[in-house]
C-alpha cells in the first residue's frame, strides 16, 4: 500500500523545550490514522510541521512521496486541514468563506459545487448567514468544508471535536467516517480522547512528551474482546480470595477494600457472576471499564495525573 | 497574485472597521469646510494680520485651493494613524482571529501571501487618499470656487496663480500616497510580530509620534540624524507649492523651487517602504506560526 505521509526522525526544539523528539511514523493511503496523546504531548506541533506552519529542527517529512519543504505548494494543493479551533472570518457568510478558500486553493468552483459542499456538512440552509452567528459545532463543520473545498486526497484534523457538545462530536465523527469510506480520503486525526479515535481510526499512534510510544492497528494495540470490569460486593475480601484461588487469578488487576478490578474476555463475565452468586457473595455492582482507555492512561505519563478520587 | 490581492481587498472592505477612517475623514473635512464657510473672513484676517497693512489682497483668497491646503496640513498628520488601523491589522488580525494558520496551509508561498496583504493595505491607503482628494479638493473647489493660492510661511508668502495650482495638487497627492504607504509598510512590519492588532497599531502610532517630535526638536544631537527619520520627509508634499525665484527674486510660475530635495525625500520614503516590507517578508518566511 502506498505511503501518504512518511515522517522520519522528526524533532522540534523551542528554545530549551523539545516538543517533538525523534518521531517517525507512516500513514498509508486510505487510513484513518489516529494521532493520540495527552495535552502537550506534541501532537499539534507535529501537525503544524506537516502543514508547514512550523519548521522542523531535524528530520524529514514526505507527503505523497515528495519532500514537504521542497514541494510545499504541490503537497498543500492536495491537502486539507482543520487546526484546533475552527477560526474563520466572522464577518463573512459560510458561502463567502468557502468561495474565498476555494480561490486561495487555486481552484474555480461553481455555486452549485459550493452549495453541495455546504450540504455535505449540513450547512446549506445557513449558507447566507454570517459565521459570527454560528454555534461552535457549525463552525467546526464549516471548517471541515473549507478543508475539503479543493477536494484534497489527504485531510489533517487537529483535535476536531474540541469544545463540541455530544451531537457535534457525533457529527464530526460521522463526517470523518464518510470521508474515509465514501470518498476514500486518507485522514490523519489527532485527539487526546481515545474514545473518539477508537471509533473511527483503523491505525493509531500514541505519543507522549514528543516521543512515540506505540503505533499499530487498533486490533494490534487492543483485543476488542477484552474488557476491564470493576466488581463491588458486600464482602470484597472474601470475593477476592475466591477469585484468586480459581481460574480468574490471572485476571485480577487490583484488589481493594472498595472493589476488585479484573481484565477478562466478555464471555467470561456470566460465569464469574454465577461463581460469586453461588458462593453467596452479594454483588452490589459490576461496571465495565475500557481497557484501551486504561492502556492509554497507563502508557502516557501515568505519574503526571491526579489520582482518581475514591471514598 | 492578482487573485490573492482581490481576496485581500475583499476581506479589507468587508470589515466594518475599514470604514471608520472614511467616516473620520469625511467628518474632519466637513467640519473644516463648514467652519471656513461660516467664519472664513475672520480666519483670513488672522492669517494676514501681519501683512495686511503692507499688501492689498485682491481676488478671493479664501478659495477651494486654500481650503484644501488647510485640510491637507491638518489631515496628513492624522491620516497615517488611520492607515495604521488597517495595515497593522493585516497579519496580527489574522493571527488573532486564528485564520493565519489556515492561510498558510493553502498552496501559496508566504512571500506572495505577504505581498498581497501589503498591496491591499497600500491600496486601502490610496483609496483613503482619493477620498481626501474628493472631499478636500474637489468639494472645496465646488463650494469655495478657485483662485490663486496664498502659501504663508514664517519668513515669506508665496502667491501661486490660479492656473498654476491644480497640477501641484496632483503632485502633492502623489507624494502623500508615498508617505502613507510608508506608514502602511511600518504598520505591516510590526504586524508580523504580534498576535493581536492593538500592539502593532500602538507601536506604529508611537513611532510616528516619537519621530515627529524628534524631527521638530532643534536639539543638536538629533540634527545630524533627523533627515534619516521617515517622518522628516512626510511633509515633503509642501515643496510642490514653492516656486523658483529668478535673479531679481521674482517667482517663476510652473516651477518647483527645490525639486531634487522633494525627489530625494520621496526616494527616502520609498526606501523605507522597501526596507519595512522586505524585512517583514524575510522574518515572516522563517517564522513559526504558533497562533
Amino acid at each position: 500500500m502506498e505511503s501518504i505521509i512518511k515522517v522520519t526522525h522528526l524533532t522540534k526544539v523551542f528554545k530549551e523545550v523539545t516538543a517533538v523528539n525523534d518521531l517517525s511514523f507512516t500513514v498509508q493511503q486510505g487510513d484513518v490514522y489516529g494521532f493520540l496523546g495527552q495535552n502537550g504531548a506534541g501532537k499539534s506541533t507535529t501537525i503544524r510541521m506537516l502543514l508547514t506552519l512550523i519548521t522542523p529542527t531535524e528530520g524529514d517529512i514526505e507527503i505523497f512521496g515528495y519532500n514537504l519543504l521542497r514541494h510545499r505548494k504541490e503537497i498543500l494543493r492536495n491537502t486539507g486541514a482543520v487546526i484546533e479551533r475552527p477560526d474563520l472570518y466572522k464577518y463573512l457568510t459560510a458561502y463567502e468563506t468557502l468561495e474565498l478558500f476555494a480561490k486561495m486553493s487555486g481552484i474555480r468552483v461553481s455555486r452549485q459545487s459550493l452549495m453541495e459542499q455546504l450540504e455535505m456538512v449540513g450547512l446549506a440552509q445557513r449558507a447566507g448567514s454570517k459565521v459570527r452567528t454560528y454555534s461552535q459545532g457549525m463552525k467546526q463543520r464549516l471548517g471541515l468544508a473549507v478543508a475539503l473545498v479543493h477536494n484534497p486526497q489527504l485531510i489533517i484534523l487537529d483535535e476536531p471535536t474540541n469544545g463540541l457538545d455530544p451531537q457535534g462530536i457525533a457529527d464530526i465523527r460521522n463526517l470523518i467516517l464518510m470521508l474515509s469510506q465514501k470518498l476514500q480520503k486518507t485522514v490523519l486525526v489527532s485527539s487526546h480522547l481515545l474514545s473518539e479515535i477508537e471509533q473511527i481510526a483503523n491505525r493509531m499512534l500514541i505519543i507522549d512528551r514528543g516521543s512515540k510510544l506505540v503505533e499499530g492497528t487498533v486490533s494490534e494495540l487492543f483485543s476488542p474482546d477484552d474488557t476491564v470490569i470493576y466488581i463491588e460486593t458486600t464482602d470484597n475480601n472474601a470475593a477476592a480470595q475466591l477469585l484468586r484461588s480459581g481460574e480468574y487469578s490471572s485476571s485480577i488487576i487490583t484488589m481493594e477494600a472498595s472493589g476488585i478490578e479484573l481484565k477478562l474476555r466478555k464471555d467470561q463475565i456470566p460465569a464469574l457472576t454465577r461463581l460469586l452468586v453461588e458462593s453467596k457473595t452479594d454483588i452490589l455492582g459490576i461496571s465495565a471499564r475500557h481497557s484501551l482507555e486504561d492502556y492509554f492512561l497507563k502508557i502516557t505519563t501515568a505519574n503526571q495525573h491526579v489520582e482518581p478520587f475514591k471514598n | 497574485m492578482w487573485s490573492l490581492l482581490k481576496i485581500e481587498l475583499f476581506k479589507v472592505f468587508k470589515r466594518p472597521r475599514t470604514y471608520i477612517a472614511f467616516i473620520a475623514v469625511w467628518a474632519i473635512v466637513t467640519l473644516i469646510q463648514v467652519a471656513i464657510y461660516v467664519d472664513g473672513a475672520k480666519y483670513m484676517d488672522f492669517v494676514l494680520k501681519d501683512v495686511k497693512d503692507n499688501f492689498d489682497v485682491i481676488g478671493n483668497p479664501l478659495n477651494g485651493y486654500f481650503v484644501c491646503f488647510i485640510i491637507l496640513q491638518t489631515l496628513l498628520i492624522h491620516v497615517p494613524l488611520l492607515v495604521a488601523l488597517v495595515s497593522a491589522d493585516m497579519i496580527a488580525g489574522e493571527a488573532n482571529m486564528g485564520t493565519l494558520r489556515l492561510l498558510i496551509t493553502k498552496p501559496i508561498s508566504r512571500t506572495k501571501l505577504l505581498l498581497s496583504k501589503f498591496f491591499a493595505s497600500a491600496i486601502y491607503a490610496l483609496i483613503l487618499l482619493i477620498w481626501i482628494a474628493i472631499l478636500g479638493l474637489f468639494v472645496s473647489m465646488l463650494v469655495f470656487g478657485t483662485d490663486g493660492l496664498m502659501n504663508a510661511k514664517s519668513y515669506e508668502i508665496i502667491i501661486l496663480n490660479g492656473n498654476d495650482i491644480f497640477w501641484r495638487y496632483i503632485c502633492a497627492f502623489g507624494y502623500a500616497a508615498i508617505a502613507l504607504i510608508t506608514v502602511a509598510s511600518l504598520g505591516f512590519f510590526f504586524s508580523i510580530f504580534a498576535e493581536n492588532s492593538l500592539g502593532p497599531i500602538v507601536a506604529t502610532m508611537s513611532v510616528i509620534i516619537v519621530f515627529t517630535i524628534l524631527t521638530t526638536l532643534d536639539i543638536p544631537l538629533f540634527q545630524s540624524v533627523k533627515h534619516l527619520f521617515f517622518t522628516s520627509h512626510m511633509i515633503g508634499w509642501k515643496g510642490f507649492f514653492e516656486m523658483k525665484l529668478d535673479a531679481d527674486g521674482v517667482s517663476i510660475p510652473g516651477t518647483i523651487r527645490n525639486l531634487p530635495a522633494v525627489l530625494k525625500s520621496a526616494g527616502i520614503l520609498t526606501l523605507h517602504i522597501v526596507l519595512f516590507t522586505g524585512a517583514a517578508i524575510y522574518i515572516f518566511k522563517r517564522k513559526d506560526v504558533l497562533s
